[in-house]
C-alpha cells in the first residue's frame, strides 16, 4: 500500500557488480592464475602430440580440448569469484549434496576406463571425475559447520564436520582413490588448525593419519606397491619416476629446447600427472621454477589475506581451498622429483584434465571470492578501538 | 552455561539518567564484544596462518630445490633395479670324485630386439635370419610387426654370432648376458645330471634352473651364493664311466640289445662310481620329455624296474644261511618238476635228484632255490628283502628314482615264494640289485647308494648278514663265474663273483618266448670284494655254439668280463694270482641257464 501512496521506494544506491568485483578482487592472483593456465597450454602442445597420436587422433587434439576445458574453467573461475560469501555458502552445500551422491552412485553408473578404479562417469565426449569437484564443495561446507560452532551457543559443529569428513574419506578410500582421500584429510586437518585445535589433538591426528597409512599399506595391494616403489632407493630407469628423473636431469638450466624432448615419448601420464617432467626437459629449471612459484604466490598471497579476516567462515572456507590448491601441487611435482610416493594427482590449471581444469576454476573461483578486499576493522585494530570498551 | 543478565539495571538506569536510548547501548555494547572476539580470533588464527604459510613455503623450496638438485645431477648409468629376490646368475660347478669338470657355466648372450628403436626392420630380420640358420627372415618380421617393443629372438648365442649381429650395425638389436650351463661329458653322464634350463628370463640376466636328476636334486645347494665357490663333488669316476659307457656301447650294438645299463658301486659304502643306461641323451641339448626324443630320458639303471631273474637267488642262499637252514654243503633236493597247485616248476636242464646249495647257485637250479626258500619260509622272505630295500624306491639323490617304486605281489603266497627265490614276481630296478649285493657281500652290512663322494662307511648297526654268511656267499659267487653259469666273466687276477639272470620279459597275460632280459650282479674281488657291478641287457641275441643264445652266460656275463677287464686297472686294481685252487671242472654253458 505504501509504495501504491508514496511511490516505489528507490533502490538504494550501490556499486554495479563488475566494477566492484574488479575494484576489490585480488587481481595478482587472477594474472598468476591466468598465467598458469597459459603455460599448462604451452606444455600441452609438447607433451600431448605422441598421445594423440597413439589414439589416432589430431595432433593438437588434446590441446583444443584442454584450451576449450580450459576457457570453461575461466568463465567458472570468474563467475564464481562474483559470488557474495554468503552465495558461496549455500551454493556449496548444494553442491556437496549433489558430488557426494555422485560419489555414491559411483559403482553403479561409474567406469573405471580400464584402470582398475572406477572414479569416473563417462559422458560421451567427455569424462567428468565427481571427486575433483567433491573437494573445494566439502572444504567450504566444513567450514561453515566449523564456524557455526565459534558463535556462542552455535551447533558441535567441528565434530559434526569431523563425522562428514570420516564418510567422504570412507566412501573415496572405497574407490580406491587414497589421493583425493588424503587431499580432504588433510585440508580437513589444516582447516581444523586454523580453527584454534588444541594442539595435543593435532599430534594425535597425526598419529592416527600414520596408523591408517600403516593399515591401508598392509591391506591395499595397490597401495602398497606404490610405498615399496618410493622406499626403494635404486630408481628403476624404466618406471615412470625413472624416465621422470632422466627427462629433468637432461633438461638441466634452460632445458634440450622447445619440442625436442623424449620423456613425452615414454611416459603415457606425461600431459597429465608427469606434466613438470616435459616442462624441466624442454624448458629447464627455469620454468619449473617460475611454475613453483607462481603456485607458491597464489598460495601464499591467499594466506596472507586470509590472515587479516575477521570473519571466520571466509578465513576458514578460505584456508582450505588454498590448501587444497597447494597442496596438489606439492604431491603432483614431489612425485615426480621422487620427494613422495607415487601418486596420481594432476598439476592445477596445467595438467591436461577437463574436470581437473574446471574444478581447478570454480576452487580458485571461491578462493578469490573470499579473499576479495572487504572492510575488516583494520584501523580499529590499530587504534585499540575495540578493546576501550571493558564488558 | 554462564547467564548474562539481559539488561544490566545500572547501565539502563546510567544511559537513561543521560538521556539515551538503552536499547542502543545495549546493541552497541553487543556489536562490540563480537568485534572484540573476532579480533581475539584473528590474532589467534593469523599466527597459525603464518605457521601454514611457513610450511607451504618449505613444501616449495624442497621441491624447487630437488628439482635443481636432479638437474644438476651428472647422469649415470642407468642400473635396472631388482625387485624382489634377485635373479640367480651363477650356479656351483658340479665335478666327479677326482675333480674333472662334469657341468660349469659359460657367459654367453641372449638376443632381442626393441622394435621402437629399429630403423629397418627389413634388413634386421634378414641379417638375422643369414646368421642363424634356424630363423626365417617373413618369421621374423611378422614378430617385429606384433605390438609390443621387446621381443625375444633367442635365448643362447655363441660369441660368433654375437659378433656377426653386431657386424650387422643395426640398431635396436640387442644382447641380455647369459650364463649358459655347459655339460662338458656330453651325453656320458646325461642321466645322472639330468639337465637345466632357464627359469625367470629378464633382459639383463636370467635364472638357471635345475630340470631333473642331480641339478634338480640339488638345485637350492647348486644356487646357493654361499657355495657358489664349492663344486658339487659326486661319487661318480669319469674314466670308470667313460669305460663301462664303452663297453656297453659296443657289446649292446654286438647283441643287437634295445637297451643296456650298468652299475659301478663301491661295496663298502654304497657310492655309485658309475652308473650308464643306454640308449642316453645330452644333457646340453635335453630332448622334451613329450618330444620324439622323450623316452630317452629314461634311465635303466635307476628308473627301470625289471623281474632281475637267478641274481635274486643269491639272496635266497644267503637268507638260508643266515638263518641256520642250510650251509654251503647242505643237499638239496632238486627233484623236479616242483608242483605247487596247477604250477610246475622246472629247471633249464635236469640237474638230478640232489644237488649242495653251492651247486644250486652254480648250476643255477630254481626247483633248488624254490625248495630252499620254503623251508627258510614266506616272512623270512619278506622280512630279508625289505631290509635289503627291494620294498622302497631306491634313496639315490636322483629325483626320477625316488618314483621307481619296486613292483611286489599284491598278495604274497608260498608261489610268490618260489617265485621270487628265483627272481620272478618281483620287479625292481638294477640300482636296487647292486645296492643289496653290495650290502650281503661286503661283511653283511647294509649300505645305501649314493652319488655323492664322500659316503660314510656302514657300522654294525647296519648289519643284515653275518660276515661268515658273507664269505660263504661270496665263495659261492665266486664258484659260479670259476666253474658254473657265468664262466665267461672269469676274468684272471680279478677272482670275480656273481650270478646270472635270465628273466623272460613279460608282455600281455604273460611272459614273452623270444625277449629276455639278461642280468649279471656280481663284485670283484670274491675274497674281500670292493666293487660290485650289475650290468643288464634288454633282448640280447647272440648266435653261438651253433644255436641262438639270449641268456646272461651268453650276453651279460661276457659283457661283465669286459668291464672288469677295462675299469679293474683304473680303479687301481693289480691282478692277484688265485688263492683258492680250483679242482672241480667247468660246467659247460650250454648249461648256464636261468
Amino acid at each position: 500500500m505504501t509504495d501504491m501512496v508514496f511511490g516505489a521506494q528507490e533502490a538504494p544506491e550501490e556499486e554495479p557488480i563488475l566494477p566492484q568485483w574488479w575494484r576489490t578482487v585480488d587481481r595478482w592472483t587472477l594474472s598468476a592464475v591466468a598465467i598458469l593456465f597459459l603455460i599448462g597450454l604451452l606444455l600441452g602442445f609438447a607433451a600431448s602430440p605422441p598421445l594423440a597420436e597413439r589414439n589416432d587422433l589430431a595432433p593438437f587434439h588434446y590441446v583444443i580440448r584442454q584450451a576449450f576445458f580450459g576457457v570453461l574453467g575461466m568463465m567458472a573461475m570468474v563467475i564464481t569469484s562474483m559470488m557474495s560469501p554468503r552465495s558461496l555458502r549455500r551454493w556449496s552445500t548444494l553442491g556437496f549434496a549433489g558430488a557426494f551422491i555422485a560419489i555414491l552412485l559411483l559403482p553403479v553408473l561409474g567406469t573405471d576406463f580400464g584402470k582398475g578404479a572406477v572414479r569416473w562417469y563417462s559422458l560421451g565426449f567427455a569424462s567428468v571425475q565427481p571427486s575433483e569437484f567433491l573437494k573445494p564443495v566439502f572444504v567450504v561446507f566444513s567450514a561453515w559447520l566449523m564456524s557455526g560452532a565459534m558463535v556462542r551457543g552455535g551447533p558441535p559443529g567441528k565434530t559434526l564436520s569431523c563425522a562428514v569428513a570420516v564418510i567422504v574419506v570412507g566412501c573415496l578410500a572405497l574407490q580406491p582413490d587414497f589421493g583425493q582421500a588424503s587431499l580432504i584429510v588433510a585440508a580437513w586437518g589444516l582447516m581444523y588448525f586454523v580453527a584454534g585445535a588444541p594442539m595435543l589433538l593435532m599430534i594425535g591426528l597425526a598419529g592416527a593419519v600414520v596408523a591408517a597409512g600403516t593399515y591401508a599399506y598392509e591391506n591395499s595391494e595397490h597401495f602398497a606397491r606404490r610405498i615399496d616403489g618410493y622406499l626403494n632407493p635404486t630408481i628403476d630407469p624404466t618406471t615412470q619416476i625413472g624416465y621422470a628423473t632422466a627427462a629433468i636431469r637432461e633438461g638441466g638450466i634452460l632445458g634440450v629446447g622447445i619440442g625436442e624432448g623424449q620423456v613425452k615419448e615414454r611416459l603415457p601420464d606425461a600431459h597429465t600427472d608427469f606434466i613438470i617432467a616435459v616442462a624441466a626437459e624442454e624448458y629447464g629449471l627455469l620454468l619449473v621454477w617460475i611454475i613453483i612459484g607462481l603456485f607458491l604466490f597464489v598460495t601464499l598471497r591467499a594466506l596472507f589475506r586470509l590472515s587479516r579476516e575477521r570473519d571466520p567462515f571466509i578465513r576458514l572456507a578460505g584456508t582450505g581451498l588454498a590448501a587444497l590448491f597447494g597442496m596438489q601441487a606439492i604431491i603432483n611435482m614431489g612425485v615426480a622429483v621422487r620427494l613422495l610416493p607415487a601418486k596420481g594427482m594432476t598439476l592445477p590449471f596445467v595438467s591436461y584434465g577437463g574436470s581437473s581444469v574446471v574444478a581447478a576454476g570454480i576452487t580458485l573461483g571461491m578462493l578469490l571470492a573470499l579473499t576479495r578486499r572487504r572492510p575488516q576493522e583494520d584501523l580499529g585494530d590499530l587504534v585499540g578501538l575495540s578493546r576501550d570498551r571493558n564488558v | 552455561m554462564i547467564r548474562v543478565p539481559l539488561r544490566p539495571l545500572a547501565q539502563v538506569i546510567a544511559a537513561r539518567s543521560q538521556g539515551l536510548n538503552p536499547d542502543i547501548v545495549e546493541a552497541e555494547r553487543r556489536a562490540a564484544v563480537l568485534r572484540n572476539r573476532r579480533s581475539e580470533e584473528r590474532r589467534r588464527a593469523e599466527w597459525r596462518l603464518w605457521l601454514l604459510s611457513g610450511v607451504f613455503l618449505l613444501a616449495f623450496s624442497a621441491v624447487g630445490g630437488k628439482m635443481a638438485v636432479i638437474s644438476a645431477s651428472a647422469p649415470t648409468e642407468t642400473r635396472r633395479a631388482v625387485a624382489g629376490e634377485p635373479i640367480r646368475a651363477h650356479r656351483a660347478d658340479i665335478v666327479d670324485r677326482n675333480g674333472v669338470l662334469l657341468a660349469t657355466n659359460m657367459v654367453t648372450s641372449a638376443i632381442y630386439v626393441e622394435t621402437r628403436q629399429m630403423v629397418d626392420f627389413v634388413g634386421v630380420a634378414e641379417g638375422l635370419a643369414s646368421i642363424f640358420p634356424d630363423l626365417d627372415a617373413e618369421t621374423l618380421l611378422e614378430k617385429f610387426e606384433r605390438p609390443g617393443n621387446f621381443h625375444w629372438i633367442r635365448s643362447e648365442i655363441s660369441p660368433e654370432q654375437q659378433q656377426a649381429v653386431h657386424e650387422l650395425g643395426q640398431p635396436g638389436v640387442y644382447f641380455g648376458p647369459r650364463e649358459t650351463r655347459i655339460y662338458p661329458q656330453g651325453q656320458r653322464i646325461g642321466h645322472i645330471l639330468g639337465g637345466s634350463r632357464y627359469e625367470v628370463q629378464a633382459a639383463r640376466a636370467a635364472e638357471l634352473e635345475g630340470v631333473a636328476g642331480i641339478e634338480y636334486q640339488f638345485d637350492d645347494r647348486l644356487g646357493d651364493p654361499e657355495q657358489i665357490d664349492t663344486p658339487l663333488r659326486l661319487s661318480i669316476d669319469m674314466q670308470v664311466q667313460n669305460a663301462t659307457r664303452d663297453v656297453l656301447q659296443s657289446q649292446m650294438d654286438a647283441y643287437g640289445a634295445i637297451g643296456a645299463a650298468a652299475i659301478v658301486m663301491d661295496a663298502t659304502n654304497g657310492e655309485v662310481v658309475s652308473m650308464v643306461s643306454l640308449p642316453d641323451f645330452d644333457p646340453n641339448d635335453r630332448p622334451a620329455p613329450q618330444g620324439p626324443d622323450g623316452d630317452l630320458l629314461f634311465s635303466r639303471a635307476s628308473q627301470g624296474v625289471y623281474e632281475l631273474g637267478s641274481t635274486f637267488k643269491a639272496f635266497a642262499a644267503a637268507n638260508a644261511m643266515e638263518r641256520g637252514v642250510a650251509g654251503p654243503n647242505t643237499i638239496i633236493d632238486t627233484r623236479g618238476p616242483l608242483t605247487w597247485g596247477r604250477f610246475r616248476i622246472r629247471d633249464y636242464h635236469n640237474y638230478g635228484p640232489e644237488l649242495t646249495l653251492t651247486e644250486v647257485m652254480v648250476k643255477s637250479s630254481n626247483i633248488g632255490s624254490a625248495r630252499v626258500a620254503l623251508q627258510t619260509g614266506t616272512p623270512a622272505q619278506q622280512d630279508f628283502l625289505r631290509e635289503l630295500g627291494f620294498f622302497d624306491a631306491s634313496p639315490v639323490e636322483l629325483p626320477e628314482a625316488r618314483n621307481a617304486d619296486p613292483l611286489l605281489p599284491p598278495r604274497w603266497s608260498e608261489l610268490s615264494t618260489i617265485t621270487i627265490s628265483y627272481g620272478h614276481g618281483l620287479a625292481a630296478t638294477p640300482l636296487h640289485l647292486a645296492t643289496a649285493y653290495a650290502s650281503v657281500v661286503n661283511g653283511g652290512l647294509r649300505v645305501h647308494p649314493t652319488l655323492l663322494a664322500g659316503a660314510t662307511p656302514p657300522t654294525e648297526e647296519d648289519r643284515v648278514v653275518s660276515r661268515e654268511t658273507s664269505q660263504a656267499l661270496n665263495q659261492m659267487l665266486r664258484a659260479v663265474v670259476s666253474r658254473g653259469t657265468a664262466s665267461f666273466a672269469n676274468i684272471e687276477g680279478y677272482e670275480v663273483g656273481g650270478k646270472t639272470g635270465t628273466a623272460d620279459k613279460p608282455n600281455v597275460g604273460g611272459y614273452a618266448e623270444d625277449s629276455v632280459i639278461a642280468t649279471f650282479a656280481g663284485m670283484f674281488p670274491s675274497s674281500n670284494p670292493r666293487y660290485v657291478v650289475v650290468v643288464s641287457l634288454d633282448e640280447p641275441e647272440t648266435f653261438a655254439a651253433g644255436a641262438i643264445r639270449r641268456t646272461a652266460g651268453w650276453t651279460a656275463a661276457p659283457t661283465m668280463g669286459m668291464l672288469v677287464t677295462r675299469i679293474a686297472p683304473i680303479l687301481g686294481m693289480r691282478p692277484q694270482p688265485e688263492v683258492l685252487v680250483e679242482n672241480v671242472p667247468a660246467t659247460t654253458l650250454a648249461s648256464a641257464g636261468q
